[in-house]
């Protein structure tokens, strides 16, 4: 394989003094929040999940290393990254074996086999979820309710499911754990029974959801923290969640007994994980700023057709993974100016 | 190869040639098959009648039309609805079965459906096709509580003999209240509906054609014994 | 005529498909059959071998009439004859199972168009006697038939836990749904590309390294 290094901008190149490193480390120190608050909600099974996809992703990534015949790339902290988010959009109960499913296809599938990091098309943490979403769609759809009163002393009983098995049914443990839980996310809720589900659960974690997904203060939080240290574009965030909430006040305007409230669109499911942290990802999204508006409002008003008009009731990971496969082209029609040609000032 | 240009004589003489070469071997494939492909259609509808409706080991087609119930043998293609009638060795009537379809998640889902004219009520029901997701919507052929719904769902007619007294609806699931109605799967919602909505259907324009002839085919179970 | 190089041997020819220019894994040929009827082993080796059917019986019937068809028309003729065999093909498997006829659904009437059996007869057939015809479509059938069989024995051994209808893994065991549906089938044949190319990859690197210590 090449290591030319293409420089996607035009002259003059300011280099500054940062590395993958340091980027992915800031990313690492960004989630960690969101991942403490999700081990807080659901206890052990969200601590297993998160180190079993991580163990899974690191140990892909170290096989590919082996077989391209290159040094170690663990060392970036890209594939715990990738393990870390794919994580956090699986649900809680999610047994961990499916999760580890999940992490050798994101990093095999998502990302070595297009070059390994800086050459991927798509997201490769998205990649594993698709995966998983198409090969367990019933898995991925089984739903616990957080603060279950023995979440640190005892698993889920779907988490230990033993390799290759089906894992049990969990909806009468939750039940049992947390009265009146429904078994259904707040988006199944308003698509399938018109049950709109009050702003205040969602800030505090109350709702059924993916296991890093139902935090929303804390991971803006982090994509503030990424955006005051330039370690991710601001625009992309702002576009995706403003042209969400756009595109959602537009369809309440025309149908207001059909929509939900553009509060509801922006806190659930996981577009404030999927603006901040995933579609972000340097290797996958625009370079320009015309661009990266582009891309964001893109993803923003998809999420918002897919959950009103799709088959299933979450629409982020397929809104992102087509601004990803967009990207090429958006790139190719919004080229940077040269500097010192053009220009209005 | 022949720099000659070659005649049109040839040209048709060797596809004439090939087309009945060809057209013996179609013809001769098909004549010797046509015994055990019909044997097989036979076959795969009763396997699935006799599914539907337990303890059957003979069964008649017929259409319904307005006019009356006559054999399926014979008669015109799309003149009515098309149900068998499925009797026990004996010859008595065990009940009725019907196909039904409508649109699900991913495509039409047929189910075969049985009526026990006896307790006016659906009895049984078999999926024939469908393309519902693998795991999720598929788990109407074999879910438990699902099908326990087809175990007695009511189907009596109105006192005019029209149409259903209650139509058949999917409720969600665990609202099931009457006897007419289908307890969804839960997270198979659409799948369920379409089950429903495909049964309730051909009830509606079957039973009310039937209702006059049931003692009709009790009579025909003797007339055609095994 | 030119001089001909060396001509195959029988083994050789019937080897041809199996190894060398395999339809599924070097030509990647007729790849809709594959992606679609592959969700099974049983349903992937019957379409393997209905293909093989269709293949050879054309190979046979063009290979006799190769003197006698003029170059206007041989495509006509062609398809007139891979049709009459696919339609032969057709009524046999209706009596043989209709379970297995539904599963095939359209892709056995579609065999009419799979590239390999219209590239065989012009390629191969029209230009040899019988024997060699017949061989190597024999084995270009068998090679497809083993790719099928190989897609569709991963597929139906993750997407319902069973190989030829035999559960492995007993009743608990967990489909991978995606397996039975079409984006499996290319995640299974991007998986069997890969490893057969290594393969291939790595007998030319061994034969490369024999050479030189010969030479």
């Amino acid at each position: 394989m090449s290591t030319t290094r293409l420089e996607l901008r035009t002259t003059p190149h300011i280099k500054a003094g940062r590395t993958v490193e340091q980027i992915m480390r800031a990313v690492l120190l960004a989630l960690a929040p969101v991942c403490a608050f999700a081990v807080w909600q659901y206890g052990l099974s969200a601590l297993a999940l998160i180190v079993t996809v991580t163990a899974a992703c690191l140990a892909t990534e170290r096989l590919a290393n082996r077989l391209r015949g290159e040094a170690s790339t663990l060392g970036d902290a890209s594939a715990t990254i990738t393990g870390v988010l794919l994580a956090l959009c699986l649900p809680p109960a999610f047994p961990l074996w499916m999760g580890a499913v999940a992490g050798i296809v994101a990093i095999a599938l998502g990302k070595t086999l297009f070059g390994g990091l800086g050459h991927n098309v798509f997201n490769p943490a998205l990649v594993g979820r698709a995966f998983v979403q198409a090969a367990f769609p019933a898995a991925i759809t089984s739903w616990v309710p957080a603060y279950a009163p023995d979440r640190f002393t005892a698993f889920i009983p779907s988490t230990l499911t033993p390799p290759l098995m089906q894992p049990p049914d969990v909806s009468a443990w939750a039940q049992a754990a947390v009265d009146g839980f429904t078994g259904a996310t707040p988006l199944a809720r308003w698509k399938y029974d018109n049950v709109l589900t009050p702003a205040a659960d969602f800030f505090a974690g109350s709702v059924a959801g993916s296991t890093g997904e139902t935090g929303a203060v804390l991971i803006l939080l982090g994509g503030l923290y990424l955006a005051a240290r330039r370690y991710l574009d601001w625009r992309i965030p702002v576009a995706v969640l403003g042209s969400a909430a756009l595109a959602a006040w537009l369809f309440q305007l025309w149908a207001p007994e059909r929509y939900p409230e553009p509060l509801f669109v922006l806190l659930s499911g996981g577009l404030m994980l999927g603006a901040v942290f995933m579609a972000t990802d340097m290797v996958t999204s625009p370079v320009t700023p015309l661009g990266v508006w582009l891309y964001g409002a893109l993803i923003g008003v998809l999420t918002v057709l897919i959950r009103y008009f799709g088959g299933m009731p979450e629409g982020v990971m397929y809104a992102i993974l087509v601004g990803n496969a967009l990207t090429p082209l958006i790139d190719r029609y919004t080229p940077p100016r040269a500097f010192g040609t053009g220009g209005r000032r | 190869m022949n720099a000659l240009p070659t005649s049109s004589l040839a040209m048709v003489r060797t596809l004439g040639l090939v087309a009945a070469i060809c057209g013996a071997l179609v013809v001769t494939a098909y004549q010797g098959t046509l015994a055990s492909v019909e044997a097989n259609r036979r076959l795969a509808l009763e396997h699935a009648v006799f599914q539907t409706i337990p303890g059957a080991v003979h069964m008649r087609a017929f259409v319904a039309t307005p006019a009356g119930i006559v054999p399926a043998e014979g008669a015109p293609a799309a003149a009515g609805e098309r149900f068998y009638a499925a009797y026990d060795a004996g010859g008595r009537l065990l009940g009725i079965a019907a196909e039904a379809a409508a649109f699900g998640y991913a495509g039409e889902v047929r189910v075969l459906y049985a009526y026990d004219p006896a307790r006016e009520a659906i009895t049984g029901l078999t999926v024939v096709a469908h393309k519902e997701t693998p795991g999720i919507g598929d788990k109407v052929i074999h879910d438990a509580a699902f099908q326990a719904n087809f175990r007695a769902l009511d189907a009596r007619l109105n006192a005019a003999r029209t149409a259903l007294a209650n139509p058949i609806r999917v409720v969600r699931h665990g609202t099931k209240r009457a006897p007419w109605e289908i307890d969804a799967i839960a997270g198979a919602t659409v799948t369920s509906r379409a089950v429903g909505k495909a049964v309730n259907a051909s009830a509606q324009r079957l039973l009310p054609l039937l209702a006059q002839h049931i003692e009709a085919l009790r009579q025909a179970g003797g007339e055609n014994g095994p | 005529m030119n001089a001909q190089p060396a001509r195959p041997t029988p083994m050789e020819e019937f080897l041809e498909g199996i190894w060398r220019q395999n339809p599924v894994f070097v030509m990647v040929l007729g790849m809709c059959p594959v992606m679609a009827v592959t969700v099974s082993a049983v349903n992937a080796l019957a379409m393997g071998l209905a293909t093989t059917f269709v293949l050879t019986g054309s190979a046979l019937l063009v290979s006799l009439l190769r003197g006698w068809v003029p170059r206007e028309v041989r495509i006509a003729t062609y398809i007139v004859i891979i049709a009459s065999f696919v339609t032969v093909v057709d009524y046999l498997i209706q009596a043989l199972s209709l379970t297995l006829y539904t599963a095939l659904g359209a892709f056995i009437q579609l065999i009419v168009v799979n590239c390999i059996i219209l590239g065989r007869a012009e390629a191969h057939a029209s230009k040899n006697p019988p024997l060699p015809a017949v061989l190597n479509a024999l084995g270009m059938g068998l090679g497809f038939a083993i790719g099928l069989l190989a897609l569709g024995s991963v597929r139906e051994v993750l997407g319902a836990g069973r190989l030829f209808g035999l559960a492995l893994f007993g009743a608990d065991f967990q489909p991978w749904g995606v397996m039975v549906q079409p984006p499996g089938g290319f995640f299974v044949l991007g998986g069997w590309l890969l490893l057969f190319n290594w393969l291939k990859k790595r007998q030319g690197r061994l034969q490369a390294e024999r050479g030189t210590a010969h030479g």
